[in-house]
């Protein structure tokens, strides 16, 4: 195991590096799209809630796998030519999106129906009474479920392997089929992605303590 | 000159015809009092008068706007009409003083520090500066709707709607809100809408009282009237069966 670090020191620290960029841009953009899908299944017009509910049912339905292929084959094909990389990352962040969408929701709508009630007659607009009071409530509670989210994000990364995208599983299937030592390398590998979930999977653990 | 003002406003809950024909007009600086039994609609009632509820047919004219009329502004009209909840609503997330602060703050623009000055004015009524940086989770029910009629106050409302204020209360802290109440009324000339259960207190305050059952307005009366001779017999029996708190 140690001779597997050693020895390819350069190329695990790439691909671990590519999985952690990977992450946190897709990590970025599926909170942002994510919770735009979740105020938008919650507001009261009808075909802006519809376009949300169409958007998350799609991306949760597919495979993640599906997706990134499209991305990275079907896209460059007729439209324009993409990387692996970024193709592997635009899966991820729009599979990622209809999760976090579906969870941001679900704490919307367990935020106290008065709170808006009690905004409204007191003057706010809808936005106003949304910005203000229900989703500062809204993303506390939905604190806990989300690291969860960001944990099978870190984990789905691996998806990248498939289409180029050199990351940590593309470079240790790399050195597995070079150096044949299959057990080794997968180890490193499986122990490198702890090094990212575990702290975070503690500290989700820390925060919902704090939180109760 | 009438300040809300019904005529024949229907309700319809899908086949439940929560509000029949109410017709009710209430004057600028009159003091109402709605009672009544439970699911009788003077929740729906109360509620209608600043839009949280629509209704069906009629026409309601509030502070000169016509609620029947799909384009009303109603963001306009609550910064007129201030309302306060069985179950107070605070902001959960902000502190006693945000809560107080914050709609003169981003719907009337007020300047910073006159809006905490005006804050502090309406929490020292209440009896509560002691408790500016609390959040409502640290409060009882009574500091609770204290806070929640001060937040009212401070957006200069001409219109003060409560409803059911005392009956999530502990009965030791209802008396504490509705001293605060009468007071209001004492020294100023709001128009109040109020609908409770407190018989003692409807009758120091209200200047009339309108027995609502099963949607309908049974019988609007002056006060002592109602209490004295009220004329439909479903408002004695009610009266009869309630106990009058002093």
């Amino acid at each position: 195991m140690i001779n597997v670090l050693t020895n390819n020191w350069s190329t695990l620290l790439t691909g671990f590096g590519n999985t952690i960029l990977a992450s946190v841009i897709a990590l970025f953009f599926s909170l942002v799209i994510g919770s735009g899908f979740a105020i938008m299944e919650t507001v009261p017009s009808k075909l802006a809630r519809g376009i949300a509910h169409v958007y998350i049912e799609i991306f949760r339905n597919i495979p993640l796998l599906v997706i990134t292929m499209f991305f990275y084959v079907v896209i460059p094909q007729y439209v324009a030519p993409m990387s692996g990389f970024t193709a592997g990352t635009i899966g991820l962040t729009l599979y990622t999106s209809s999760f976090i969408a579906e969870t941001v929701r679900a704490g919307i709508q367990s935020v106290d129906p008065g709170q808006m009630e009690g905004a409204r007659s007191n003057g706010m607009t809808y936005w106003q009474a949304m910005r203000y009071i229900v989703l500062p409530q809204a993303f506390k509670l939905v604190i806990p479920p989300l690291g969860n989210q960001f944990i099978n994000l870190i984990k789905n990364s691996s998806v990248l392997a498939f289409v180029a995208g050199f990351d940590l599983m593309y470079q240790g299937d790399a050195l597995a089929s070079a150096t044949f030592d299959t057990f080794n390398t997968y180890l490193v590998v499986g122990v490198f992605y702890l090094i990212l979930t575990l702290p975070l999977s503690y500290y989700m653990r820390y925060l919902e303590k704090k939180l109760a | 000159m009438a300040m809300i003002e019904f005529n024949k406003v229907n309700k319809f809950y899908g086949d439940f015809h929560a509000l029949k024909d109410i017709d009710l007009k209430v004057n600028q600086g009159e003091v109402v009092v709605v009672i009544g039994p439970s699911g009788s609609g003077k929740s729906t009632l109360i509620r209608t008068i600043n839009g949280l509820e629509s209704f069906s047919s009629g026409q309601l004219l509030v502070n000169d706007m016509d609620l029947s009329n799909k384009k009303a502004d109603l963001n306009a009209l609550r910064r007129d009409v201030g309302m306060v909840f069985q179950h107070f609503n605070l902001y959960d997330n902000k502190t006693v003083l945000e809560n107080v602060m914050l709609a003169p703050r981003l719907v009337l623009k007020r300047d910073e520090k006159e809006n905490k000055e005006i804050a502090m004015k309406y929490l020292e009524l209440v009896g509560l500066t002691s408790k500016v940086d609390s959040k409502p989770r640290q409060l009882s029910g009574g500091q609770k709707q204290r806070v929640a009629i001060a937040r009212s106050l401070a957006m200069r409302p001409k219109v003060m709607l409560f409803d059911e204020p005392t009956s999530a209360l502990d009965p030791e802290m209802i008396d504490d809100v509705l001293n605060v109440i009468k007071k209001i009324v004492q020294t100023t000339d709001m128009t109040m809408v109020v609908v409770t259960h407190e018989m003692g207190f409807a009758r120091e305050v209200a200047d009339r009282v309108v027995f609502v059952d099963d949607g309908m307005i049974v019988e609007d009366d002056p006060a002592e009237q109602f209490y004295n001779h009220p004329t439909e017999e479903r408002a004695q029996q009610f009266l009869s069966k309630i106990i009058v708190h002093k």
